[in-house]
C-alpha cells in the first residue's frame, strides 16, 4: 500500500504482558513507536498507547439513521402520496405496520454501513496486500515496529534488550 | 505473568496449549489432506444435492402441480422447511451476537462454526419460499423497484413482504459479522501457507496486518454488530411467526406466537450445533477446544428453550379451552387427537419429553445421549412446524373442504437435497477456514487455559479431561 519504501526497526516478544510494560518503557523514554502488532486483541494495548476510542460506533448511528429514514420516509410517501390504498380498512398512514421494516433497514443500513466504514478506514479490502513484517505476528508474536528514518537506533537497540523483546530485526517495507 | 482467575471457572482449553499450540491445532485442518471421513461425507453431500437440485428443477420445469398441496393446504413442505431451516439459523446469531454481549467465553470454541452454520441454513430456508411462488422468474417482483405498472408497490403492510426484508437483512448481516470475524484468521492461514494457497488467502484476509489500531477497530465493530444482531435474530422470527399470527386461521392466530417462535428457533439451532459439534471435534480432533464444558453449556440452552416451548404449548393449549371459542378449541383437539396425531406426538415427545433428561448433570455432559438428543431435537421442531402448518390447514372452517396432505417425491427430493446443500457447504467450510476461532480463542487462553485455572494451574490434568479422553 504504501508508496514510499520505509526502513523498519522492530523487535517481537512473545508475551503480551511484556509488550505492554516494554509500550510503557518506550513512553517513558519517548521513543516514537511507528506500529505495534499483535495476533489477538490485547486488552489494555489502546491505553498504553494512547489510541483514541473508535468512532465507528458513530458512523453505525449514522448509517442507521439513514435506513430508519428511508425505510419510514418511503412507506409513508408510497402509502399517503403516491399510490394510496387501503388495506383491511385501516388508515393510509399505518404505523405500526411499517414498523418491522423500517427496523430491518435500519439494521441493514448500519451494519453495511460500518463494514463498509471500517474496511475503508484501515485501508482492508479485496485485492489489498500489506507489506508484513514478520509472519508469525499472526501466530505467536508480539511486535512493536519503529521507523528508522530519524531514530537513535542504539537507543532502541538498549530499549529492546531491557524490555526482554525475544529478536530484533530490520526490514525495509 | 497473567491475571488471577477464579478457581469457580472451568477451563474452556485444555492440553496447556501455547498460543503457537493453537494456531497449529486449529489452522491444521485446512494444511492437510482431507480424510478418508471427510471425502465419503463429502461424495454424500453432494450426491444428496444434486438430487435436490434435480427436484427444484423438476419443480420448475413442470410447476408446483408436482408438489401434492391442494385448495385446502396451500402450505405443506415448503414452508414447513423453510420455518425449520431458518430456526437452524438463529443459534449462530445467539452464540455470536447474544453471548458476546453476555461475555461468555464459551461461545469462542463454537462461534465461527456456528455463524457458518446460520449462513449456510439461510441458503437452504431462502430456497422454498423463492421456489413455492410457482414462477421464481418472477421473484424480483417482491422487491419495490420502480416498475412500468403505475409504478405500482408492494404491499409494506404484508406480514410475507416483511418476512421478505427479514431475511435478506439478517443473511447480509450474519455474513459481513461472520467474515470480519474471518478476516484475522485468514491471515493467519496466509502467513504459514505457500503457492496458490498463499496468493489464495492474501485475497481472503484483506491485507490484514494485525496492527494495534485495527484490532482496536476490529472489536468496536464486532461489539456494535453484535449489538445489531441481538434484536435482529429475534426479530426475524418473530416476523416468521407473523406469517401464522397475522391471519384469521384458528390455532395460528395467536400472540404467544413470537416468544415461542423464537425459544424453538434457539431450540433447534443449538440442537443442529450439537450435531455438527460433535462430528467436527471428532473428526477434525478439536475436542481440546470444544470441550464437554461446551457441550454442557449448550446443553443447558437446550433445555432451557425446550422447557419454554414446552409450557408454549400447554398455554395454547389452556387458552383454547378459555377461549371458549369452538373453532379455536377444534384446531386444538384435532392437532393433538386428529388425522395427524403421530406428528402431535412426534412433537411431543421430542421437544418437550426428551430435553428433560438434561437436567442430569451426567447426561448434559455424555456425547452419545447429547448426540442422540439433537438429532430428537431437530426431528421433533421439524414436526412442529408440521403440526403448525399441515395439521391446522387440513381441518378449516368448511367440512366439505377438509383434506390430507402428503408429500411428492418432489417436494421430499427438495428437502433431502437442502440437507445435502447444507452439509456441502459446511463441509468446504471446514477445509477451507479455521473452524474455531483462532484469534478470539488466543484472546481467552489466558484465562480460560487449564493451566491457568484452579488446581490445574499445578499441572495436574482434572478428571473432565480424564473422563473426556475416555471417549
Amino acid at each position: 500500500m504504501s508508496q514510499h519504501t520505509k526502513e523498519v526497526f522492530y523487535g517481537l516478544y512473545n508475551d503480551e504482558e511484556d509488550l505492554l510494560h516494554a509500550i510503557q518503557e518506550a513512553n517513558a523514554q519517548h521513543l516514537d513507536i511507528m506500529d505495534v502488532y499483535t495476533p489477538f486483541p490485547v486488552h489494555g494495548l489502546d491505553k498504553v498507547m494512547h489510541l483514541e476510542e473508535s468512532r465507528l460506533h458513530i458512523a453505525g448511528f449514522i448509517f442507521g439513521s439513514l435506513g430508519f429514514l428511508t425505510a419510514f420516509g418511503f412507506m409513508t410517501w408510497v402509502f399517503t402520496r403516491d399510490w394510496p390504498i387501503i388495506f383491511g380498512g385501516k388508515p393510509y398512514w399505518s404505523v405500526p405496520a411499517f414498523i418491522p421494516i423500517t427496523f430491518e433497514l435500519t439494521v441493514l443500513f448500519a451494519a453495511i454501513g460500518m463494514v463498509v466504514s471500517f474496511y475503508t478506514v484501515c485501508g482492508l479490502g479485496p485485492g489489498v496486500s500489506n507489506p508484513i513484517l514478520d509472519e508469525r505476528i499472526t501466530d505467536d508474536k508480539f511486535c512493536i515496529a519503529f521507523e528508522t528514518a530519524d531514530a537513535d537506533l542504539e537507543a532502541l537497540k538498549a530499549f529492546f534488550k531491557k524490555t526482554g523483546a525475544g529478536e530484533v530485526h530490520t526490514k525495509t517495507i | 505473568m497473567h491475571a488471577p482467575v477464579a478457581p469457580v471457572r472451568t477451563p474452556l482449553i485444555e492440553g496447556h496449549k501455547s498460543y503457537h499450540n493453537i494456531t497449529e491445532d486449529l489452522c491444521a485442518p485446512t494444511e492437510k489432506a482431507p480424510s478418508l471421513a471427510w471425502i465419503i461425507a463429502f461424495v454424500v453431500s453432494v450426491a444428496t444435492m444434486t438430487f435436490g437440485l434435480f427436484s427444484l428443477a423438476w419443480t420448475i420445469w413442470f410447476g408446483i402441480g408436482s408438489w401434492n398441496l391442494n385448495r385446502t393446504i396451500g402450505w405443506g413442505y415448503d414452508i414447513t422447511n423453510f420455518v425449520w431451516w431458518i430456526g437452524i439459523g438463529h443459534a449462530g446469531t445467539l452464540i455470536s451476537a447474544i453471548l458476546l454481549l453476555f461475555r461468555q467465553k464459551w461461545r469462542t470454541g463454537v462461534n465461527r462454526a456456528a455463524e457458518a452454520m446460520t449462513i449456510f441454513a439461510v441458503i437452504c430456508a431462502g430456497m422454498f419460499p423463492a421456489t413455492h411462488t410457482g414462477r421464481p422468474w418472477f421473484d424480483f417482483f417482491m422487491f419495490p423497484y420502480p416498475n412500468t405498472r403505475g409504478p405500482l408497490w408492494v404491499n409494506f403492510n404484508s406480514p410475507l413482504l416483511w418476512d421478505l426484508f427479514a431475511i435478506s437483512t439478517y443473511f447480509t448481516v450474519s455474513l459481513l459479522f461472520w467474515y470480519t470475524g474471518l478476516v484475522p484468521d485468514f491471515a493467519t492461514v496466509r502467513d504459514r501457507a505457500v503457492g496458490f494457497r498463499k496468493k489464495l488467502y492474501n485475497v481472503l484476509s484483506f491485507g490484514w496486518t494485525g496492527s494495534a489500531k485495527h484490532w482496536q477497530r476490529w472489536e468496536a465493530l464486532s461489539l456494535v454488530l453484535a449489538g445489531l444482531a441481538t434484536p435482529l435474530v429475534l426479530s426475524v422470527h418473530t416476523i416468521v411467526s407473523f406469517d401464522f399470527a397475522t391471519s384469521v386461521i384458528p390455532g395460528w392466530h395467536t400472540t404467544i406466537f413470537p416468544p415461542y417462535f423464537v425459544a424453538g428457533a434457539i431450540f433447534s439451532g443449538f440442537a443442529m450445533v450439537q450435531t455438527l459439534m460433535i462430528i467436527t471435534r471428532k473428526i477434525l480432533n478439536l475436542q481440546q477446544y470444544i470441550t464437554i464444558n461446551h457441550i454442557e453449556s449448550m446443553n443447558k440452552v437446550i433445555l432451557l428453550t425446550g422447557t419454554i416451548v414446552g409450557v408454549a404449548y400447554l398455554t395454547e393449549l389452556f387458552i383454547a379451552w378459555y377461549s371458549g371459542y369452538l373453532y379455536e378449541q377444534f384446531a386444538f383437539f384435532n392437532r393433538a387427537m386428529g388425522i395427524y396425531w403421530w406428528s402431535y406426538f412426534g412433537m411431543m415427545a421430542c421437544n418437550v419429553l426428551s430435553p428433560q433428561l438434561f437436567w442430569v448433570k451426567k447426561y448434559r455432559r455424555s456425547i452419545y445421549i447429547t448426540f442422540l438428543m439433537s438429532i430428537f431435537v431437530n426431528i421433533g421442531m421439524w414436526f412442529e412446524r408440521f403440526v403448525i402448518i399441515a395439521t391446522t390447514l387440513a381441518r378449516d372452517y368448511l367440512p366439505s373442504s377438509w383434506s390430507y396432505y402428503t408429500p411428492t417425491w418432489v417436494e421430499i427430493g427438495i428437502y433431502v437435497g437442502t440437507l445435502g446443500i447444507f452439509f456441502t457447504l459446511y463441509l468446504l467450510f471446514t477445509r477451507l477456514a479455521p473452524v474455531v476461532a483462532v484469534a478470539e480463542v488466543k484472546h481467552i487462553l489466558k484465562s480460560a487455559g487449564d493451566q491457568y485455572i484452579g488446581e490445574r494451574a499445578k499441572g495436574t490434568q482434572g478428571s473432565e479431561a480424564i473422563h473426556e479422553s475416555a471417549h
